[in-house]
């Protein structure tokens, strides 16, 4: 018997399935592995003198293996371990990372080698005007001699902003009126609820329009109108996850602990349900983004001659036949930046899945 | 009762009912009908001692369990443990009740929360009530108990996903025993496990009570499985409670004409007795609990009904010393090729 405990579970599992086995030919068998093998050591059992303990069997031989050290591993980590395996997640997260910090760095470096993004050049007397891409000006040159690329870093500073503040505010506001809605139930869940299909039965640009219209133009207007219309989607996400966790039974195993209701959520509803929203709020923030260059093309958003994606297209849409490059490429800025966003969302869905193998 | 020591029951059930409202009309409406789930269920359950608890699924064995346990509010009726009506208690007082008890759950997929590691798990009632000592003491602790549930100790930074059924329901049961509790709920925790595991399990659970000496109410739909482990064993139909008793007297010569229905359905062990010997079969489908049928609950299906029977419902009488049964026509009927040996 002592030395069928020895045996380590990786050893015993890599020659069959032993657990099937009667126990005499466990025996044999583990004497068999345990001469083979006796370097690895298990960390010291308790004493065998308690009282005898034939009746625990042995559930030790097929454990799924992970090829990893047991004592540094924690939820994130694990999630970390599975992001870096997927390919097009990193690739997105690696983009939105090297756009921050060349949106974050741009005053440093962009108008001295670039070009102002906002004033016209003086000094030369050139016609500087609708130049095609070139080595100086590697997206080309606007209707008014403004460097594109210039103009498209700048632009994304503030759909970065857009997207990061507004996705704050609606998943702080979704988060908060998810979880009442779903902790207390009954009428406040009818009434949050209901008050969530009313805004979301609004056509939700048309809807921000109005907003500005009332609050007045102004970026800041503009991360307000999108981050607060933008709660009832994930009020719902929440509200659902919070309820399909609800259900399970380690949530009524805490209670039958005597969990108190606060470590009950804490620890065991929103670990299990902030997923969703992780997921959510990543591909929420490519949403916003478009949200605000859709509104900057209309020209709800950004005022002139601050740039920003959106009223950039609309700018170049008159040109599109002649010189394709001024929409294009503030189309082409919105449209990776969006994917990375996309791809990034994805990819933490399968990280933070724990179900998903290691393989 | 049927234990004829002297022992003060630990957990006594008296007249218990749970109703569930049932919602109809888009609005919910207020006039809504009641299921009744379990409908004036008694029993006791001594120190020490395993209470089997069978019935076909949907008859309330598992909403008895969970009244006991208060995961559920009792509509009606005591559940008195240690002294206390766990029923009327109120939230801290309750905590300290859950200290004694415990429940094992029947899907050990969904009973171990995917996020926490099996130390995390193992160590969380240790954790709720302040035991145990310092976080070092605990980790030793968890580990003493993995071993003694048959697991590797070595596994406790590992999650629930990377086991087996079996080995998670073997979690689930270190968790249940991590403060030695005085009753352990045992709801249905074989039943999702593969018949060679199932053995292996209740062995588990055999053992484990004879070393931390907890009592059992242990629930469960197969016969075979309640024997095994049980010292009294109660059969529950449609939320009422027909027969129960020690377990022998029970499977070798049941009163109740339910009983006898389903024992007379387990597979005898020999060929010759099996293929000659009388079963019975019932006819129909258990009737819908919203709705239930007057009198005895089982008339509708039973071969001995009389008018007596749909009128009124028999009370629970002592057939024979420690063997009750709630049948207006309660009779002996021994099994022929029982596995009990008398």
């Amino acid at each position: 018997m002592s030395n069928k405990r020895k045996v380590k579970a990786e050893e015993a599992k890599a020659t069959q399935k032993v657990e099937l086995l009667e126990d005499r030919a466990k025996e044999l068998h583990a004497e068999k592995l345990e001469a083979s093998s006796q370097v690895e050591q298990a960390t010291p059992r308790p004493s065998e003198a308690e009282h005898h303990r034939d009746f625990r069997g042995s559930d030790n031989a097929v454990v799924a293996e992970v090829d990893h050290d047991d004592s540094t591993r924690t939820l994130w980590s694990d999630a970390f371990r599975r992001l870096r395996k997927n390919k097009l997640a990193i690739l997105g997260a690696c983009y939105i990372l090297f756009i921050a910090v060349v949106a974050i760095s741009a005053d440093l470096w962009v108008p001295q080698t670039l070009g102002d993004p906002i004033n016209i050049d003086t000094t030369t007397t050139a016609d500087l005007t609708k130049l095609p891409p070139s080595l100086d000006h590697p997206f080309g040159t606007d209707v008014q001699g403004r460097d594109v690329l210039s103009r498209v870093i700048y632009g994304s500073r503030i759909s970065l902003m857009v997207g990061l503040l507004a996705t704050a505010i609606s998943t702080v506001l979704g988060l908060i009126m998810g979880a009442l809605a779903a902790y207390y139930g009954g009428i406040w869940d009818t009434i949050i609820m209901r008050l969530a299909d009313i805004f979301l039965a609004f056509p939700y640009t048309l809807f921000v329009i109005v907003m500005l219209a009332v609050l007045g133009g102004g970026i800041q207007n503009v991360f307000i109108a999108i981050g607060v219309l933008g709660w009832p989607s994930i009020a719902r996400v929440f509200r659902s996850a919070i309820f399909s966790v609800k259900e399970n039974d380690y949530v009524d195993a805490a209670r039958s602990m005597g969990a108190s209701d606060i470590r009950i959520v804490a620890r065991h509803i929103f670990p299990n349900s902030v997923a969703s929203i992780v997921v959510y709020a990543t591909m929420n923030i490519g949403g916003a983004i478009l949200t605000e260059s859709a509104l900057s093309y209309l020209g709800m958003g950004v005022t002139p001659p601050n740039p920003s994606w959106g009223s950039m297209i609309q700018d170049g849409q008159q040109f599109l036949a002649t010189q394709p490059w001024l929409m294009i490429m503030p189309g082409l800025a919105i449209l990776t930046t969006v994917l990375a966003f996309t791809l990034l969302g994805d990819g933490l869905r399968d990280a933070l899945d724990v179900k998903m193998k290691d393989a | 009762m049927a234990n004829t020591t002297k022992e003060q029951p630990l957990l006594q059930v008296k007249h218990l009912t749970k109703e569930f409202p049932v919602e109809s009309g888009v609005f919910g409406s207020r006039f809504a009908k009641h299921v009744s789930a379990v409908d004036d269920v008694s029993f006791n359950i001594y120190p020490r001692k395993t209470f089997g608890l069978v019935g076909e699924s949907g008859c309330g064995k598992s909403t008895t369990g969970r009244c006991i346990m208060r995961l559920l509010r009792p509509t009606k009726g005591e559940v008195i443990f240690d002294g206390q009506d766990v029923a009327q208690l109120k939230k801290k007082e309750l905590k300290a009740v859950r200290r004694n008890m415990q429940y094992i759950f029947q899907d050990p997929y969904a009973s171990l929360n995917p996020r926490m590691t099996i130390g995390e798990i193992i160590s969380e009632p240790m954790v709720i009530h302040n035991e145990g000592g310092s976080r070092a003491e605990r980790i030793e602790s968890v580990k003493k108990l993995l071993d003694v549930v048959g697991l590797n100790p070595e596994h406790i930074n590992r999650y629930p996903h990377e086991f087996s059924g079996g080995q998670r329901q073997r979690i689930g049961i270190a968790r249940a025993f991590a403060l030695s509790p005085k009753l352990i709920i045992c709801d249905e925790p074989v039943s999702a496990l593969d018949v060679s595991i199932q053995a292996q399990v209740l062995n588990l659970l055999d053992g484990l009570q004879e070393a931390f000496g907890t009592a059992y109410l242990f629930i469960a739909h197969d016969l075979s499985v309640v024997q095994h482990i049980s010292d009294e064993v109660a059969v529950m139909y449609l939320g009422n409670l027909m027969e129960y008793s020690d377990w022998r007297s029970l499977y070798a010569e049941p009163y109740h004409p339910y009983t006898q229905a389903l024992l007379s359905a387990v597979p005898v062990p020999n060929p010759d007795i099996q293929k000659t010997r009388e079963r019975i079969i019932l006819a129909g489908d258990p009737p819908s609990p919203i709705n239930p049928p007057k009198g005895c609950r089982f008339h509708t299906r039973c071969p001995i009904a009389t008018e007596e029977c749909k009128k009124e419902r028999p009370p629970m009488k002592e057939v024979e010393a420690g063997h009750f049964c709630a049948c207006w026509h309660a009779k002996p009927f021994p099994i022929e090729g029982s596995s009990v040996e008398l």
